[in-house]
């Protein structure tokens, strides 16, 4: 009895030293579909230096080495101008909407009632699950010259308000659409964080004397001030990306230059355009910015002893 | 803990109120303008209704009738279940290699997993594989691309992770194999997060509007998205032979909510039998990943 045993233990441990070669096989469709759409095209950047003609394909393209990002210092003013549209947007949803699920995390934490809660959730999450053309169209309808804000207006002998289509609303616009899909989503991973929080280290701060809001400040922000710092390096990577579904979508009225993003920017000139290695080219540097910024924010977070994404 | 003041209480909960209100009141004009009759919108200067008080589903049953709405929501449809389905498939079986220890290979692969999370190819590169496979235009380019995402790699491989591990183990003891393991044990132990990550693609995939844009071309293949920028966003006039209609079409505002109906309502269908497994499910992969 007692040799069966061993004998069991000695195959499993054999077992275990021979590579399991049918777990591989078994995962490997995915690996190869993952490394074919999100690695394989990175070699596709070469085009960034060639003057890439789709008729010749890579192989025939002459090389121009690094003429195609002379945006970069040239003073290319549609380049310039999709940059700094890039970079207020990427300020706004950075400091000013990423906090905002936080801010609402806290509200619905602090309600009394499991139900309620509950389903305030649940209508809360549900822009989410709404692609950007029904959030865009939702918006037309509500906000448009035709919408129900003006029909609203008009009947009632108000001027009506234009919104939709006016570029130096444009980027209110595009934030407060954010807003409304995401800000509820945004939440579930901040209220998963407040429910691990001690509530006997809110008892006892409460018995020394301390107010509701030097206990948010002592006890609920040091608590989920790690979480805060990783979604935050997690958008670093792709900062510069400013929602081109959303802009491309409304992108018609407004004009390229309240409108103009550098992924809008990728795609006009280069998939409309043909322009494709000076469009690679842009893309290429935005990924690179991307890159350096996740590093950059990493290191500056193990600096303050946060673990950062990942480990040193 | 003290009671909070009834002050503040009050904000915070007028505060949630009016958001909930700002979610609802899109939906619910838009689903009843969709059911509008022209009486009812031409009383209220031609926009939104919020009560349709002459009710009627003539909107939908011009837009069914066959012609580019009906074609897209079969397409669509199609889409997404094939989509769904595969990308479930592939996503769980790479999770399961990725989450038994000490798999050979498993290192390397996590790493460009999570590479995958943290950054994106571009644009252009994307397009041109899609282009060197012979996609463009072609369905399989609104799956294959998206069919591993390595955000739901990472969730399904740490609620794998997480199954006692004396059933691995009693499993490893009766001979049994890794395919047998991944079939017998872990997937029916995980039906909630399949679940979740199962709706996470199905919503993908129906609301795909980037890689249509990007590889569908032709027009008789356009999916949901396409359709509804075209007929909703951009207000493109629909006229009858577009929709196969055979008699006069109900007001363009109606059938326009009513394609945003549809291109809506299979998100709001499923959502409610999913909506509690959520918090399970990004929660794992937050204190995981």
């Amino acid at each position: 009895m007692a040799s069966q045993v061993v004998d069991d233990h000695t195959i499993a441990r054999r077992r275990r030293v021979r590579p399991d070669l049918l777990l591989v096989g078994i995962g490997l469709p995915g690996g190869i579909a993952l490394i074919l759409f999100q690695y394989f095209p990175l070699a596709f950047n070469v085009i960034a230096f060639q003057d890439y003609q789709p008729y010749l394909g890579i192989g025939q393209s002459s090389w121009v080495g690094f003429q195609n990002f002379s945006f970069l210092w040239d003073g290319n003013p549609q380049f310039l101008n999709a940059l700094t549209n890039t970079l207020i947007l990427t300020l706004i949803q950075t400091v000013l909407v990423f906090p905002i699920p936080l801010a609402f995390a806290l509200m619905l934490n602090s309600l009394a009632g499991e139900r309620l809660k509950r389903l305030l959730q649940s209508v809360l999450y549900l822009p989410h699950f709404m692609s950007w053309v029904i959030v865009v169209a939702l918006f037309q309808q509500m906000l448009g010259d035709a919408g129900m804000l003006n029909t609203f207006l008009i009947q009632n002998d108000f001027d009506m308000v234009q919104i939709i289509g006016v570029p130096d609303l444009f980027k209110t616009l595009l934030t407060s659409q954010i807003i409304w899909k995401d800000t509820g989503w945004g939440t579930i991973i901040f209220l998963a964080a407040l429910s691990q929080i001690d509530q006997e280290q809110y008892e006892a701060a409460a018995v020394d004397g301390a107010g509701p809001l030097r206990r948010m400040w002592s006890i609920t922000l040091p608590s989920i001030r790690g979480l805060f710092i990783l979604l935050l390096i997690l958008r670093l990577g792709n900062s510069l990306s400013v929602g081109f579904e959303q802009i491309i979508l409304q992108q018609g009225p407004v004009g390229l230059e309240a409108s103009e993003v550098l992924d809008t920017w990728v795609y006009n000139n280069g998939i409309i355009g043909g322009n494709w290695s000076m469009a690679s080219a842009v893309g290429l540097f935005k990924m690179m910015v991307g890159i350096v910024l996740v590093i950059g924010a990493n290191k500056l977070a193990h600096l303050f002893g946060e673990r950062g994404v990942y480990e040193k | 803990m003290e009671t909070p003041k009834p002050l503040v209480q009050a904000i915070k909960f007028i505060a949630l109120l009016v958001s909930v209100v700002l979610v609802i009141v899109p939906f619910w004009t838009v689903i009843a303008t969709s059911f509008a009759d022209e009486e009812t919108i031409n009383a209220n200067a031609g926009g939104m209704v919020m009560w349709p008080t002459g009710f009627t589903v003539s909107s939908y049953e011009a837009l069914l009738n066959g012609g580019v709405v009906t074609r897209a929501l079969v397409i669509s449809v199609l889409v997404t279940v094939v989509g769904t389905l595969l990308s479930l498939a592939v996503t769980a079986c790479l999770a399961y290699w990725l989450s038994r220890p000490g798999a050979l290979g498993a290192k390397p692969m996590l790493l460009l997993v999570l590479g995958s999370v943290l950054f994106s190819p571009g644009l252009i590169p994307n397009y041109l594989v899609v282009k060197e496979l012979g996609l463009l235009d072609n369905y399989w380019s609104l799956i294959l691309p998206v069919m591993v995402n390595g955000f739901n790699v990472i969730v399904m491989r740490a609620f794998f992770q997480n199954l006692p591990r004396e059933l691995f183990e009693s499993a490893a003891i009766d001979g049994a194999s890794s395919a047998t393991v991944l079939v017998k044990i872990v997937l029916p132990l995980s039906k909630a997060v399949l679940a979740v990550i199962g709706l996470f693609y199905a919503v993908a995939y129906w609301n795909a509007f980037f890689n249509a844009l990007l590889y569908i071309q032709s027009a008789d293949k356009w999916p949901m998205a396409l359709v509804l920028r075209t007929f909703v966003v951009n207000q493109t006039t629909i006229g009858g032979d577009q929709v196969g209609a055979t008699e006069a079409l109900p007001p363009q505002l109606s059938l326009q909510m009513a394609i945003l109906v549809m291109a809506t309502v299979p998100i709001l269908i499923v959502y409610p039998f999913l909506q509690k497994h959520f918090a399970k499910g990004v929660m794992i992969g937050a204190v995981k990943g």
